[in-house]
């Protein structure tokens, strides 16, 4: 109890408090880190890293390590330690794009239904409800194959697909935190409601939107995997899913191929995940106690 | 008869998402560049304004939006969901020639998942600090952040390259004789890594919820009382607890569905399982819009009826559920 006091007295920020939390969690850190690394690299590497993606700079299937290739070489002979370095740009960027799209849309309709409620919530919750039954893969497979294959489209298509979990937990938020006797007040002192919503209820919906949102990232990093797995890609830039689908033909003769850039996905979908833990943590005041 | 009642209240729901579902499919189409009038002058290697002018018309492609829509629902009420000029083939044939692989795939790695992750929940639940339990971890662990075509590109290499235990690719082999059980044996020996690819992903998912309900449920007060009345703990355990925490298991599993179809798209591709996952995967790389609207249309009725199979079983084993509505 009187450490609480304490604590109290000192007055520390919320993020500071936060933060404390986090670091205690030694497998998010450490997950932090290497993501940390990994950004490093994808924004850096190209530069420290010259070869080019597309080369053919040896004979194809040179198995790693032999040749001067750390990682070997794939079906046409090209670098795939260079093309894993520069497949990373593209995995993080659109993983991180559409990821905020996802929270865009997913916290906008979950804070209007939950602010809103009525009729207005029945609509919206029926529209969440729907794409909740489509397919998600498959939607943004058709959105993709139907209006082409560019950055930006698959960035909407993973985005406008997986909002669903995001506008629930918005919604719920919403619903618990809008009849807090502080939004009553602020309603009461003559607050409009856009300013309700996004300047009071919204600040304080957080904490479990960020948490959904740091699993985002790791899930549309997935996605478009999956997708430029499947060819769906855009032709001129390489990510790590369409390094594994186009070698997949090869694994007999070449199973690296497939394994480096699957390890790349899975180590850093893998630290997101940790870190989301870790957020979960320091974010959630129910488990502090544990 | 509040059962039925409440039954037919999710159908004529389900039927309204399906609607809902082919007025989008429609819209897609009208909105992408392109159609068939342009899919038929390519195939016939080109053709002039005048040509073209007279397929749409024919097709009806000239009309206003809601006409054309109109006319879609009334195809489909006739289960015609067009023709792909690519396989020469209806595309409700196609479909229905697929679907069965794909269900059988769905539905064996649910319940491979839903069966495993349940006892994984309960061993580590009733040893929160036991191997088990950091089993679980890592497991949860390993099934979101691993895509699920790598897994499964993974699996084929160790137990089917290296160790030839499990067949490469397909559903049945061709060469083989013999009567029925031949036949399903065969079929069961092509599906073992598929689906245990594609179970890997929720396995974790539902293993982590299990053993988080089994904690909570095992800590209540009613399951100290059956114990405290002397119970054997295995009864207590399998016949008390488990019931009750299977409910949220299972409802997570529900609406994992369109998950678990997502996720057979990639799963049928790594394996060459001729499913609806393989057709799209095809018709994407052909261009064959029809064929990709029809697979979009039936899987989401997949999707559908395993949300209705879901809410039947967990009404089964939940009687505060039976009798209420939607």
């Amino acid at each position: 109890m009187s450490n609480r006091v304490i604590t109290a007295v000192r007055a520390r920020s919320p993020v500071a408090e936060a933060w404390d939390m986090f670091v205690r969690n030694h497998a998010a850190v450490a997950a932090l880190i290497v993501l940390f690394l990994i950004a490093v690299g994808a924004v850096a590497g190209p530069y420290l890293y010259p070869t080019d993606p597309f080369d053919m700079v040896w004979s194809p299937f040179s198995p790693p390590g032999e040749h001067g290739f750390l990682l070997g070489t794939d079906y046409l002979g090209r670098d795939l330690l260079a093309m894993i370095i520069n497949g990373a740009r593209v995995s993080l960027l659109i993983g991180l794009a559409a990821a905020m799209v996802s929270i865009f849309i997913g916290v906008t309709i979950g804070a209007v239904a939950g602010f809103y409620r009525g009729w207005v919530e029945e609509v919206l919750m029926r529209i969440t409800e729907f794409f909740q039954v489509l397919p998600t893969l498959l939607f943004s497979m058709v959105l993709v194959a139907l209006f082409g294959a560019s950055l930006a489209m698959i960035t909407f298509a993973i985005g406008v697909v997986s909002w669903t979990a995001v506008a629930r937990i918005t919604r719920a938020e919403f619903l618990r935190i809008r009849e807090l006797e502080f939004v009553i007040a602020s309603r009461a002192s003559g607050a409009h409601n856009a300013k309700l919503m996004f300047a009071v209820i919204l600040p304080n919906a957080m904490p479990p939107i960020i948490v959904q949102s740091a699993l985002m990232v790791g899930t549309a990093i997935l996605f478009e995997a999956g997708l430029s797995f499947l060819g769906l890609t855009d032709p001129n830039v390489v990510s790590w899913g369409q390094i594994i689908g186009s070698n997949r033909q090869y694994i007999l003769d070449a199973s690296y191929t497939v394994t480096f850039p699957g390890l790349a996905i899975f180590i850093t979908v893998l630290c997101i995940s940790l870190i989301g833990d870790g957020l979960n943590d320091a974010l959630n005041p129910k488990l502090r106690q544990r | 008869m509040r059962v039925f009642q409440s039954l037919l209240i999710r159908i004529f729901y389900a039927v309204i998402l399906l609607t809902a579902v082919l007025i989008l499919n429609f819209s897609l189409m009208y909105l992408a560049p392109g159609d068939v009038a342009d899919t038929i002058s390519q195939s016939m290697g080109g053709a002039d304004q005048e040509v073209l002018d007279q397929i749409r018309a024919d097709y009806g492609l000239d009309q206003p939006f809601l006409v054309q829509l109109g006319r879609y629902v009334g195809r489909i009420l006739h289960f015609d969901l067009g023709y792909s000029f690519f396989y020469n083939d209806p595309v409700t044939k196609l479909i229905l020639e697929r679907l069965p692989a794909t269900l059988l795939l769905v539905f064996t790695a649910q319940i491979l998942a839903l069966v495993v992750g349940v006892v994984l929940g309960v061993i580590s639940a009733r040893q929160p600090n036991g191997i088990a339990s950091h089993f679980v971890t890592m497991l949860a662990l390993f099934g979101y952040s691993a895509p699920v075509f790598w897994t499964g590109i993974l699996l084929l290499i160790v137990f089917s390259l290296k160790i030839p235990w499990f067949p490469v690719a397909g559903m049945q082999d061709v060469t083989i004789e013999g009567g029925f059980m031949a036949h399903a044996l065969d079929v069961l020996r092509h599906l073992v890594l598929p689906a245990i690819t594609l179970a890997s992903i929720f396995l974790a998912l539902y293993s982590r919820l299990a053993r988080a309900t089994m904690l909570e449920t095992l800590g209540s007060d009613y399951v100290r009382t059956a114990k405290a009345k002397g119970l054997p703990e295995r009864h207590v355990v399998y016949k008390h607890a488990l019931k009750n925490a299977l409910s949220p298991v299972i409802t997570l599993a529900g609406l994992q569905f369109s998950a678990v179809v997502s996720g057979a798209v990639l799963v049928e591709t790594v394996f060459s399982w001729p499913g609806l996952g393989t057709l799209a995967f095809h018709s994407i790389i052909a261009r064959d819009t029809p064929t990709i609207l029809g697979i979009l249309f039936f899987s989401a009725l997949v999707v559908i009826v395993g949300n209705l199979l879901t809410d039947l079983v967990l009404r089964m084993i939940d009687p505060r559920l039976r009798g209420r509505g939607a």
